[in-house]
């Protein structure tokens, strides 16, 4: 069990997603501005990484594994990432309509989410067994919605700060984001 | 209005050189600038990706059908990413090991899928070579200079062949230079690009 909160803790905070690993910026980026649509991607994201982290595994272990296709691994994870999404998508809007129209867009945009193709490729490297590999995803999740809801937090109050000219808009953001990733650096010696 | 294919070329180098003035594509440039080689590196490895499918796609546009373009793209895209996964870990492993996760990433790189949809899919060879060539160039520059300024606030020195010991140490010039190590980690990635942005800004604004 104590494995296990020192993975989550470990990927939420020491090695979060988005600020020491630098997956899933343009998302980060670009949803932030917000914070409606910061929880709507971070609920969006932690939906789907889930489920692609388990699938991915299974693939990954039990048909590229036992067929020598490791070196497919890239080629055929963006393909389950990409049917899940879609598959996902119209589970949803027949079954819960209201989550489905609560995600709305960024359903589709997180086939190029590189923190879901990212966090799949990563739990194949470290060679995770099962539960391992789903309590990290969950973790790396959990990490990108954080990170994500504190920052589209901040931003909404700069809008209200007077920025210089040449720093406005996505300059000054990633100086914010520079500061975010600074305080969860602090966490570095927890682990 | 069709630009000539000089103009094809060069606006990958300032006008819409990738990081800076489409912000798109931002993982590997703020994940592997550490060192100038992992720049130029990662640049080279997403110019070919990038030549290549842009070559293809643009050959293929007539025949893939609009409503499932968007799975071959990333069909296409994923094939050369391979192509250069393995290409590296036979040439140029070490590169291969200090760039790690993001070598498969490039399949989920905005810019390269960006450039298939917005401009191969829609025009001949020679002008979509030509954008994937520029926008290449542009994007290897940018991640070359964005990691040299790390690499040398960051550490003190230049590398840029770490095997062929093709470097430059600062200590050698200036003694008392302390290296800023803050540049080398990540929160000194994203105040380090969004200054570049700044200064581009700039320089740029007419």
């Amino acid at each position: 069990m104590g494995d296990y909160v020192v993975i989550l803790i470990t990927t939420i905070f020491v090695q979060n997603i988005l600020l020491a690993q630098f997956l899933g910026n343009c998302p980060f980026l670009g949803t932030s501005k917000k914070m409606e649509t910061a929880v709507g991607m971070a609920m969006a994201v932690v939906f789907v990484l889930v489920m692609a982290g388990v699938i991915t595994w299974m693939v990954y272990y039990w048909i590229l594994v036992p067929f020598e296709l490791k070196y497919l691994k890239t080629i055929a994870f963006i393909l389950v990432i990409a049917s899940l999404v879609q598959f996902v998508e119209m589970f949803l809007k027949k079954s819960i309509p209201a989550l489905y129209a609560g995600l709305g867009i960024f359903l589709p945009l997180i086939t190029t989410n590189c923190a879901v193709f990212g966090a799949c490729i990563l739990n194949i490297n470290k060679e995770l067994n099962f539960q391992k590999a789903l309590v990290t995803s969950f973790g790396y999740a959990v990490g990108f919605g954080l990170a994500l809801i504190l920052f589209a937090g901040v931003r909404e109050r700069i809008l209200l700060a007077r920025v210089p000219k040449p720093l406005q808009d996505t300059s000054i953001a990633l100086v914010t984001a520079g500061v975010l990733s600074l305080t969860f650096f602090a966490f570095k010696g927890i682990v | 209005m069709a630009k000539s294919l000089t103009q094809e070329f060069t606006k990958g180098l300032w006008d819409e050189v990738p990081p800076f003035r489409l912000v798109l594509g931002l993982c590997p440039v703020l994940g592997v600038t550490t060192t100038l080689e992992n720049g130029w590196g990662m640049g080279l490895a997403t110019m070919f990706v990038l030549v290549c499918s842009n070559f293809l796609v643009s050959l293929l546009r007539k025949v893939i059908p609009s409503k499932v373009r968007i799975a071959c793209f990333i069909i296409i895209i994923a094939t050369f990413v391979i192509v250069v996964e393995l290409m590296m870990q036979a040439y140029a492993y070490e590169l291969y090991i200090s760039l790690g996760v993001f070598i498969p990433l490039i399949v989920v790189n905005c810019i390269v899928l960006g450039r298939a949809e917005a401009f191969a899919s829609k025009n001949g060879i020679v002008p979509s070579l030509l954008d994937g060539l520029g926008i290449g160039i542009g994007f290897t520059l940018s991640l070359s200079a964005l990691a040299a300024i790390r690499e040398i606030i960051g550490n003190g020195t230049l590398t840029l062949h770490k095997k062929a010991e093709i470097m430059f140490e600062l200590a050698n010039y200036a003694p008392s230079f302390e290296p800023f190590a803050f540049m080398v980690q990540p929160p000194g990635a994203f105040i380090c690009l969004g200054l570049m942005l700044c200064v581009m800004n700039l320089i740029g604004n007419k």
